[in-house]
């Protein structure tokens, strides 16, 4: 049975951290460190902590992740 | 947290793997056109039970069957169901896993039903063969990266795709194990192979496009675009110079007649 891997995830920011970086925590529980897409960064999306955010993750490095969607 | 099996709980992988693939033969024994999925889980559920283990797969995370039987579309976790009927031309991958002595076994084929199109026989060769290179990669030392690389070098080569959201998993006392097996990846990334671990190699190789969609049920997840999946799983374990595959197809293809 092939497992199912989080490539995309929903979280809530609990820190932001330097070079618009931030701690997230993911509906699992676990805690990423998360970068802003260029994108969100282009359009001046501004996120702060306790924000809903969509985060893109790789199975490679369960570490890390990408915001690519901040939700109302 | 990943586990290091000794010798002797990779002989009881073998022999849980050797259940799954057994069954699998038998299943293979029964489909043709006109067969309902349901009847192949029903095989495959009681002679998991007559070898004396337990369906791997039923209940897990609320699984309802003994198997997955995925459809042409359908890429894996297919809901067996006694509305689905076989047709000519079909082609079926069936995963099926069974649980004894504390470890799970898991292993996957995807059949043919009746006269098949050229260039579905072609998708389902290119899986196979991309099993196999995967496979290779699979000794101490090397990375997880280059297994996936592996994989995906040789399905994209030919115009295929990778599915990114299914991916293998380690295998062992749970069905689902550390680490992720990717079938996608750059050479050298991921964590490093070593002697003793137990993975399911699984490349879901679609014939369009990689994106999939989930279906309403809650399991069965069918690509995109609609065009055909293929699906192949080994359970190896990770030795020095050569991978040890722990589950075997030779059963399935003296069924088969290959």
């Amino acid at each position: 049975m092939a497992k199912q891997t989080a490539i995309e995830q929903d979280g809530v920011i609990i820190e932001a951290l330097s070079n618009a970086m931030f701690r997230v925590e993911l509906e699992n529980g676990h805690v990423i460190t998360a970068h802003i897409s260029g994108k969100m960064r282009m359009h001046y999306i501004k996120i702060l902590p306790g924000d809903k955010v969509k985060v893109e993750m790789s199975p490679y490095d369960l570490s890390k992740g990408r915001i690519s969607f901040r939700y109302k | 947290m990943i586990f290091l099996k000794t010798d002797e709980e990779i002989e009881l992988l073998r022999l849980s793997n050797l259940i799954v693939s057994k069954t699998l033969a038998e299943v293979a024994k029964i489909i043709k056109p006109g067969v309902s999925t349901a009847e192949l889980d029903k095989v495959a559920e009681e002679f998991i039970r007559d070898n004396g283990a337990v369906p791997g797969f039923l209940g897990y995370g609320g699984f309802p069957k003994s198997i997955c039987t995925s459809v042409n579309e359908q890429v894996v976790h297919g809901i067996p169901s006694e509305k689905v009927y076989l047709k000519d031309g079909d082609i079926i991958s069936v995963d099926c896993g069974a649980y004894i002595n504390g470890f799970h076994g898991d292993s996957a084929y995807t059949f043919t039903v009746g006269e098949v199109k050229k260039e579905i026989l072609d998708l389902l060769q290119t899986t196979k063969e991309s099993l196999y290179l995967g496979i290779e990669q699979a000794v101490e030392g090397k990375r997880i990266g280059d297994i996936g690389n592996a994989i995906q070098n040789h399905c994209e080569s030919r115009g295929y795709s990778v599915v990114r959201e299914m991916i293998g998993h380690g295998v062992g006392r749970d069905l689902h194990e550390s680490p992720e097996v990717p079938n996608y990846g750059r050479k050298g990334n991921g964590i490093m192979l070593k002697n003793g671990m137990t993975i399911a190699i699984e490349p879901m190789i679609n014939m369009g496009k990689r994106q999939l969609i989930f279906e309403k049920d809650g399991w069965t997840t069918r690509t995109a675009d609609r065009k055909p999946s293929a699906h192949f799983e080994h359970s190896v374990a990770v030795r020095k110079g050569k991978a040890d595959i722990l589950s075997t197809f030779e059963h399935i293809e003296k069924v088969l007649g290959i």
